[in-house]
Formats: C-alpha cells, sequence, structure tokens
C-alpha cells in the first residue's frame, strides 16, 4: 500500500488553479475511465493516499509489533499520519484542489475525496491534535491503553477524521464518519476489563453515536431523495425554505450536534470523555468534535444556505443552551474530567451559538456582522481544539502522576509539576478567555459581531435580532464568568496550596514526551492568541464570499474587522503591559534586596496555631455557593451522616457529607424513555419465546397482510 | 500634535495622576465615614503612609506557596495600571492598534480578578479558598450585567470603543439623561460596586469572617505582596469611578490635545473621582451588607436593568 502510494507521490503534480468542485469532478471521472480505481491527481490526493498508507502501516505495526515496541512504532506513524495529514490539510485550505477518486459500481454519484477550503482548515485542526495526541501517547500507554487492540483503533480513529472533511458526496461522508467512531468506540473501549464504568461509557457512546449516524443519515437520504444524487454539489440544488430541506435540516442538526456535544445529546459526554484513556479523550474532545462543528458548517453553509430565519434563531437557541448548562455542570463538578467534558459542551455551545448569529444576520443582510460571527465560532473552534487537547492531556499528566482525577484529593502539583502545571495554566487561561490568548480573540470577535449586528446603518434590522442578539451577549457573558470560576477552581485547586493526599504530595513530573506533547499545545494556545490576524484572514477565506472586507490583519499579527469598525492587536496589549510592569518590577528587586523574605510554617492561618492540608477548602466547598444559586437547574442531593461517639448525643466523632449534582437531561428526558423501552422490552419477550410454532404463524399472517396491501 | 504622540502623553499622565490619586481617594473615603460616624479618623494620608511601611517590611510566605503568592499580587497591580492606561480618564485620544475597547477593557479587568483569587487559594487556609470562592461567583455573576450595561451604552455612539462612547455624550448631552442611559448607569454602578467590593456586596472594612470576600484573600499576604494588592484594588476602584464620572460628567476631558487641555482634564478628573468617592462614602454610611445569598437577587435585578436599557434601545429610539 505505501509502496504504491510512493510511487504514485513521484507522479503527481502540483495542483494549479481554482478549479469549481465540479469540474474536477468531471475531470477525475475521465481519468478513471482510462486508469485504475485510486488515482492521485494533486499533491492533496496523494496526501491523502499517503495517509491511508501510513495508516494501514500503522495498523500493521499495532497487530505485529513486539509489545515493548508497539507504542513507540505506534506513536511514531501516528504522529507521522498526522503531520501528513497537516501538510494536506494546509495545502486545501491554501487554496489547491484536486483528490481521490474512489469509482463505484453502484448507481450513484461516484465516491470523491477533494478537500476544499473548509476542508482544509478542519483537516488541519484534526491533524493538529493528532500530533500532539501521537507524540504524547508514545510515552503515556500503559497496560490496557497500549494492547494490541488500542494501538490498530487508534490510526483508524486518526484517518477516519482526515476522510470526513475531504468527503464532497454524502456516501463518502458516511463511511468516514462510521471509520471515525468505529476506531474511538474501540479505543474507549480498551480498559473496560479492569473498570465497569468503562462498559457502561462504552454502551451509551455507541449508542448515541449510532443515534446521531441515523438522523445524519437520514438527514442525506431526505436532501439526496429530493434532489436526486448524492453528492453534495447535487444536495445544493435543494431549495432552502422546502419542506425537505427544514426536514433535512432538523435531521442533520440533531445528527451533527449529538457529535458535537449540544444540549439534549451530550448525556454521553460526562461518561465517555472520563472514562477513555486521555490521550483518546483529548483526540475525542479536541478533534473529534470538530467534526460535527464541520457537519453544522456543511449544512448551514456550503449545502442549505440562505436558510429561513428560524433556523439561526433554532442553532443560537440550542447553542445558547448548550453553553449555559456546560460551563454550569463543569463549574461544580470536582472530577477534573467530567468538568473538561461538560466544558467542551460549552465552548461547542458557543461555536453553535456564533453559527446561528451569523445565519440570522445574514437573512437580514448585515453582511460584515454575519462574516464576523462565522470567523469568530471558526476561530472558537481552532482554539478549543489547541486549549482543550492540552487540558485533557494536562489532566493525563495528573492521572499519571497521582492516580487521582478528582480534585477534592489534588493540591500543590505546581511545585511538583511545573511543566504541566505552566502548560495547563496557559490553557486554562484559553479556556477562560483570558488575553493574550486564543479564546479570547474568539470571543472578542464573536461580542463584536453580535453587538454591531443589532443593527445595520443606523437603523434596527429586526424584533427578533434585537432581542436575539442581548440575549446572546449575556449568555456569552455569563458562560465567560463561570468558565472563569471553572478554570480558576481547576488550576488553583489542582496545582496551589498544600497536596489534599498522599498520592499528590508524591507526585513526579511526568516523562519527557508527554512534556514536549504539553509545551507544544501550550504554545499553540498563546501563537493563536498572539497572531489571530494571519490566522483569522486564511479563516475568513474558507467561508466568506469577501474575505478581506471582512477580517484584515493589522500591524505585528493583529485583526481588524473593517465591515464594523473593531481593531483588536494582542502583541500591543503585551507591550503595554510590559511598559507599566517595569517600575512595579524594579521597586519589587530593590525592595527584595533590602527586605527578604521569611518562609515560616503558617503565616497566620485564620489565627490558629496549625494547618492542616485537610482545613483547605475543596474544589467541592469552592462550587458550594454556586450549587446553591442555580439549585433549581443543578438539582443537587446531600446526604450529610453524623457518627455519634457512642454514649453521647452531643460528641461527634466523624461527619460525613455527600453531594451529588444530577444531570436532568438523563434523569428527566433519557430516563423515561430508557424505562418505556424496558417496559416494553419486557411485554415484547412474551411474543418471542422460542417457539417454532409461534414464528411460522407471525409469518404467515405478514404474509397474509402483504398479500392484502398488494391487492388493495 | 500627531495621535500617537498625543495618545502616549494622555496614558502616561493617567497613570500617574491614578497612581498619586488612588491612595487619596482610599483615604478622602475613610475619612469621610469616620467623620459622619463621629470617629477621629486616620487621615487622608493614611493609605499613603501603608503602602509605605508595607514596602519596607519583610514579606513572611507559608511554607508551600507557591511562585502564585509573589506573582499574583504584581499581575493584580498590572491590570489595574492597564485599566488606567487604556480608559478615558483625562482624554479621549486612544491608541491607533488598541482603542479603549469594552470588551478588552473587562478582559483585562479580569486578569486582575484571576490573580486575587489564585492569590487567595495559593496560601493553603480555608479563609483564602473561603474568599476566592466567593469573589469568583461574584465575578461571574457580575459579569453579564457589566457588559449588557456597556453594550447599551455604545448603542448611541455605534461602536463598542469607551472613548467615542464618552465623545458622543460630550457632543449631544441628550442622551446622558435618556432614560436608556439612566438604566444602564445604574446597572453598571451596581456591577462596579459589586466589581470592587464595596457596600453592600462586600464590606471593605470587615475582618468578620462570616462577611469577608475581597478581604479574606488578602489575609496570608504580606510585606510588599499585601501592598501591591492593596494599590491594585485602590486603583481599580479609582479607575472604574473615573470612568462612571465621565459618563455622566464628560465636560473637562481632553478631545483636542493641548497643554491647558491636558492641565484642566487633570483638574477635572481628579475632582470628579474625589466627589463621586465622597458620594459613595456617604451612601454607604446608609446601606448595610446584604447577605451573600441574597447577593445573586441583587446582581439578577441589575442585570433585568442592564437588558431592559439594551432592548429598548434598540425598540424604542
Amino acid at each position: 500500500m505505501t509502496a504504491i502510494g510512493a510511487e504514485l507521490l513521484l507522479q503527481t503534480e502540483i495542483g494549479a488553479g481554482l478549479l469549481p468542485q465540479t469540474a474536477i469532478g468531471a475531470e477525475l471521472l475521465l481519468q478513471t475511465e482510462i486508469g485504475a480505481g485510486l488515482l492521485p491527481q494533486t499533491a492533496i490526493g496523494a496526501g491523502l493516499l499517503l495517509q491511508l498508507g501510513l495508516g494501514a502501516l500503522a495498523v500493521v505495526s499495532g497487530l505485529m509489533a513486539a509489545p515493548s515496541l508497539r507504542s513507540r512504532a505506534g506513536g511514531i506513524l501516528c504522529t507521522l499520519l498526522a503531520v501528513t495529514g497537516l501538510a494536506t490539510g494546509l495545502g486545501a485550505l491554501l487554496g489547491a484542489t484536486g483528490g481521490l477518486l474512489i469509482p463505484i459500481a453502484l448507481p450513484m454519484d461516484p465516491l470523491v475525496l477533494a478537500p476544499d477550503r473548509l476542508g482544509g482548515l478542519f483537516m488541519l485542526v484534526v491533524s493538529g491534535v493528532g500530533i500532539l495526541v501521537s507524540l504524547y501517547s508514545m510515552s503515556s500507554t500503559r497496560g490496557a491503553d497500549a494492547s494490541r487492540t488500542a494501538w490498530v483503533a487508534m490510526p483508524v480513529f486518526l484517518v477516519g477524521m482526515q476522510l470526513v472533511p475531504a468527503a464532497t458526496d454524502s456516501v463518502s461522508f458516511l463511511l468516514a464518519w462510521e471509520i471515525m467512531t468505529l476506531g474511538s468506540t474501540v479505543l474507549l473501549l480498551a480498559d473496560h476489563a479492569s473498570r465497569a464504568t468503562v462498559a457502561s461509557a462504552s454502551i451509551w457512546y455507541s449508542a448515541m453515536s449510532q443515534l446521531s449516524f441515523f438522523f445524519i443519515l437520514a438527514g442525506f437520504a431526505v436532501l439526496a431523495a429530493a434532489s436526486g444524487g448524492t453528492s453534495f454539489t447535487s444536495l445544493q440544488a435543494v431549495e432552502p425554505g422546502s419542506w425537505p430541506a427544514n426536514l433535512a435540516f432538523v435531521l442533520l442538526l440533531l445528527g451533527f450536534g449529538g457529535k458535537a456535544e449540544l444540549v439534549p445529546l451530550h448525556v454521553w459526554v460526562p461518561r465517555v470523555l472520563p472514562e477513555a484513556p486521555s490521550h483518546v479523550s483529548a483526540a475525542m474532545s479536541g478533534a473529534m468534535v470538530k467534526i460535527g462543528v464541520y457537519g453544522g458548517l456543511l449544512v448551514c453553509v456550503r449545502l442549505l444556505p440562505d436558510g429561513p430565519p428560524w433556523w439561526g434563531i433554532a442553532i443560537m437557541l440550542v447553542g445558547g443552551v448548550s453553553a449555559l448548562y456546560g460551563i454550569l455542570q463543569a463549574s461544580v463538578s470536582s472530577d477534573l474530567k467530567v468538568l473538561l467534558a461538560y466544558s467542551t459542551t460549552e465552548n461547542m455551545g458557543l461555536v453553535f451559538l456564533g453559527l446561528g448569529a451569523s445565519m440570522l444576520l445574514r437573512g437580514f443582510d448585515a453582511t460584515a456582522a454575519a462574516d464576523a460571527a462565522l470567523v469568530a465560532a471558526l476561530l472558537l473552534t481552532i482554539s478549543h481544539a489547541a486549549f482543550k487537547s492540552t487540558l485533557f492531556l494536562g489532566a493525563g499528566a495528573i492521572i499519571h502522576a497521582t492516580g487521582e482525577r478528582n480534585l477534592d484529593r489534588l493540591g500543590g502539583l505546581g511545585a511538583r509539576m511545573p511543566v504541566t502545571a505552566a502548560a495547563f495554566g496557559i490553557a486554562s487561561l484559553g479556556a477562560a478567555a483570558i488575553p493574550i490568548t486564543s479564546g479570547f480573540v474568539a470571543e472578542w470577535m464573536l461580542l463584536q459581531s453580535l453587538i454591531h449586528g443589532g443593527r445595520l446603518d443606523g437603523a434596527v434590522v429586526s424584533v427578533a435580532a434585537s432581542v436575539a442578539m442581548p440575549l446572546a451577549v449575556a449568555v456569552i457573558a455569563l458562560t465567560a464568568g463561570l468558565a472563569l470560576l471553572t478554570f480558576v477552581k481547576a488550576y488553583g485547586i489542582a496545582f496551589l496550596a498544600r497536596p489534599r493526599s498522599a498520592a499528590a504530595a508524591d507526585a513526579r513530573e511526568v516523562p519527557r514526551l508527554m512534556q514536549l506533547a504539553l509545551a507544544l499545545g501550550a504554545l499553540f494556545v498563546l501563537a493563536l492568541g498572539l497572531l489571530p490576524g494571519p490566522i483569522a484572514a486564511l479563516v475568513a477565506h474558507t467561508v466568506s464570499s469577501n474575505p478581506t472586507t471582512a477580517v484584515q490583519s493589522v500591524g505585528l499579527g493583529g485583526v481588524s474587522l473593517p465591515g464594523i469598525g473593531a481593531v483588536l492587536d494582542p502583541i500591543m496589549l503585551v507591550v503595554l503591559s510590559a511598559l507599566v510592569a517595569i517600575p512595579v518590577i524594579v521597586s519589587i528587586i530593590v525592595s527584595a534586596r533590602r527586605h527578604p523574605h521569611r518562609t515560616v510554617d503558617l503565616p497566620w492561618g485564620g489565627g490558629g496555631s496549625r494547618a492542616r492540608p485537610r482545613m483547605q477548602y475543596t474544589a467541592t466547598s469552592y462550587a458550594e455557593p454556586l450549587v446553591r444559586v442555580f439549585d433549581d437547574v443543578l438539582k443537587p442531593s446531600r446526604d450529610v451522616q453524623v457518627t455519634h461517639v457512642a454514649e453521647s448525643r452531643y460528641l461527634v466523632e466523624r461527619v460525613r457529607v455527600e453531594q451529588r449534582v444530577s444531570d436532568i437531561f438523563e434523569t428527566r428526558l433519557y430516563r423515561p424513555v430508557l424505562n418505556l423501552l424496558q417496559r416494553y422490552g419486557i411485554v415484547v419477550r412474551h411474543l418471542a419465546n422460542g417457539s417454532i410454532h409461534r414464528y411460522l404463524s407471525y409469518s404467515f399472517v405478514a404474509l397474509l397482510i402483504v398479500l392484502i396491501v398488494v391487492s388493495l | 500634535m500627531n495621535t500617537a504622540l498625543s495618545s502616549i502623553i494622555i496614558a502616561s499622565v493617567q497613570v500617574v495622576l491614578f497612581v498619586f490619586l488612588a491612595p487619596l481617594l482610599m483615604g478622602l473615603i475613610r475619612q469621610v465615614r469616620a467623620t459622619i460616624e463621629g470617629r477621629a479618623g486616620a487621615g487622608i494620608w493614611q493609605p499613603w503612609r501603608d503602602v509605605r511601611k508595607l514596602l519596607a517590611k519583610n514579606p513572611v510566605r507559608a511554607e508551600g506557596s507557591s511562585w502564585m503568592l509573589r506573582a499574583g499580587p504584581v499581575a493584580l497591580m498590572v491590570s489595574s495600571l492597564l485599566l488606567c492606561v487604556l480608559l478615558p480618564l483625562v482624554g479621549t485620544i486612544p491608541f491607533p492598534s488598541i482603542p479603549s475597547d469594552l470588551f478588552v477593557i473587562v478582559s483585562v479587568m479580569l486578569i486582575g480578578v484571576v490573580a486575587l483569587a489564585l492569590v487567595g487559594l495559593d496560601g493553603g487556609t480555608a479563609f483564602g479558598g473561603m474568599g476566592s470562592s466567593r469573589h469568583m461567583t461574584v465575578a461571574a455573576l457580575v459579569e453579564p450585567t457589566l457588559l449588557l450595561s456597556v453594550y447599551a451604552l455604545s448603542i448611541p455612539a455605534g461602536t463598542s470603543t469607551i472613548s467615542a462612547i464618552v465623545e458622543t455624550r460630550l457632543l449631544s448631552p441628550e442622551v446622558i439623561i435618556s432614560p436608556v442611559s439612566v438604566l444602564a448607569l445604574v446597572a453598571l454602578s451596581i456591577a462596579i460596586m459589586a466589581e470592587t467590593a464595596r457596600l453592600p456586596i462586600d464590606n471593605p472594612g470587615t475582618h468578620l469572617e462570616l462577611t469577608m470576600l475581597h478581604e479574606a484573600m488578602t489575609l496570608e499576604a504580606s510585606g510588599r505582596d499585601l501592598a501591591w494588592l492593596e494599590v491594585g484594588s485602590w486603583l481599580k476602584l479609582a479607575a472604574l469611578l473615573g470612568l462612571v464620572s465621565n459618563l455622566v460628567v464628560p465636560w473637562g476631558i481632553v478631545t483636542d490635545f493641548s497643554a491647558l487641555g491636558l492641565l484642566i482634564g487633570v483638574v477635572t478628573i481628579a475632582v470628579k473621582v474625589l466627589v463621586l468617592g465622597v458620594l459613595l462614602s456617604v451612601g454607604e454610611i446608609f446601606l448595610a451588607k446584604v447577605r451573600l445569598f441574597q447577593v445573586p437577587e441583587l446582581l439578577a435585578g441589575s442585570f433585568a436593568l442592564a437588558f431592559l436599557a439594551v432592548t429598548a434601545s434598540y425598540l424604542v429610539a
């Protein structure tokens, strides 16, 4: 496979010019009549083929390599695979065209893998995360995580994620989608023997993935029936206002929303992401979820643009609810990985909020604001990929070092694991949208587009927009505030103060390769935040018809939105802060020379004479005020057990407090449905009791019904 | 004179002026309160003496505390100094590449909020964590009000740049007393009271564990660490009061650069901030701190005002 890939690579030529999608398809079709099955037309095609080859090689190495070499070999091959993906994606993003055509005998449009600019962007994001994850997993995987199955599934998962954005027809899209789902499910299952929760998580994940797949399949089927073709070009012919378009929109939104962890289809997230090995969680949350976003963009920007206003409002609603609900659950969670998982729901909610706002605004001809909102949504997607994969890898490093992911038992890791602490801290700043990180730029742009979207040349665009925009701003503001609390809690409780358990006290820094992956991730977060201009300008080319009026790069990597007159230059902000910090730092140096500091056991400690680590605030107590404020939504259940010293009602030996916050969507929406299904199953069991006579009579009745229906 | 140079001059003047003014404002607020309550008070220069004393002490740090205890106070100080640079206090001539954009300013302020909360946690004591948790809860709930009220103020100007908003109010003063603007200013004032830990959200004079928010976080800091925390918080209060006073009474602010204009600008902003400080102090005499779990209701009320202001400005105007 690779030999062929390499050989074909030699014959390839760089694709020139910007041919429209259909022309490429036709050209490829002509070529296949002459040549054999897989034809790399251009560098992009060669890149895709090389990825397939490397993926196959990685699968073989996963199967054949000795256990001691497996992680190293698999990791190197997966890194190479991701690097190839990065190059291919970059090429497609910069405007190179071409791809692979897979001829099939079935009477439908041929399967063509040819990423456009938007697809290229997502390939870039996915493979960027892929590189981090592959480097990290080389030294992080142990035991079941490094099993033969896991290392076979890893390249399959990575290749699947790369192929989805490359697909240009619904059939290859769905095929790649299922490859991706299959790979991730197997990876999740790797550790099922040692922990029972993994098995339950796998069932939830499989069920929810297949539900998503069903919705997407149904959505594409509706569109294909209405347009008479399966390629995206022919699906575009469906009139956006028509009923098949409306039906397909709802189905596809449900399907892609499920993958993008939107409420109410997010229930798999808090189970699956914490139970998966950390590098897999990072790949799922950093990369796979983005494929859900890509699906959303595919529908709303490419296949069915100019939909009716209620589409935009529906997406904004789903996004806003997801953002608020996700961050609220994240802020009260004490399990580090559950916290990160719910925060993914929040970020994806914000992305869809931006997407919905851009659709709504485009409908009202506020093009500049609509473009800015769409670019903001994409920037948020990219920055989320950077900071969330770093955070998950950081959580993995903590688990690697302490075996704990419960924040209540961590603490003081900053001094023990400095590199992890620094990377996790920078990524946390990104997640909390603090300058100068990537998250800040994206949220700034989203807010700018919203506050300028309500009016066009001084006139109010519509009543809907003038209510929706302030509400959206309020949702983003509250989300940002709660995200701040969440990540101050996550970083502060885990890395600062004194260790709350022996495991945390004995923690050691993780191996070099894991540190490298963490540092690279943190670097991405900072680079995206410091140089938003060139990145935003590049991103604007993928979605905007008129990119230079939407976003421009100014100064040293600054970004400007000419359409709505807003400018941001993070590097200047850094320079300014450095300037104002100089006098402060000089006076510190002078003062430190004259008055050195003293270290004592306990400077004040509430006036006490000792300070035990157990006296510190924990993550649970940190979030307690919030649980009280939002108890209507969170429905906390609290269990207090007081054990008295024998024969005394007044002396207390121990108090045990347990507080649980449930997911209301699971208890109120899913439980009743599952119970109903279970009851149905019990009833139906009597119908299928194993008697052959009964089954024969069923067939007979069915035959009769068919005959009657046919004769009518 | 070109814009870049005049904006640099104005920014430097603002920083120097506010570093001088903030402790004075604090002293004035405390002295007015003491006088009304019938106490002698320590005089308006006491905060200056406190800072000098703190800078000349050896800081005491707990075993197990990290670099955050040293860096956090500096980060708070830098964030407050940046507020003084970016906000239109003496003049409305912004830097060309970083205009005084509302969202940037709020985020710069949040750097200080986060730094203070982490310093609170780093001590490893119950009080620090408690203060940090309450402080972040309030900060999270204030944010919607803060953004929406300035959003409402930004609509007449058509931009989120605060300098432009102040200039618009200077040119057409009828905007200031429009219902939308009044609603937004009330909401903004409540948000600022919460952000700067003033009554009725926090009691700056207390050291009772049940009522502390801000003070609880600084308990473990001493020497220069404490000095930066204190000065940073004062600077933030002074800068935000300066912003409110310029939104209500924009006259005197420098729009075209000149030496005389700069002098007038410096004097007027100093007077405005000090007068507002006295008003704040007198108002606080009549207020009691609300219970922590009633703070969200107060903030929800202010959020409703801000939301009303935004929608009204769209639908009525």
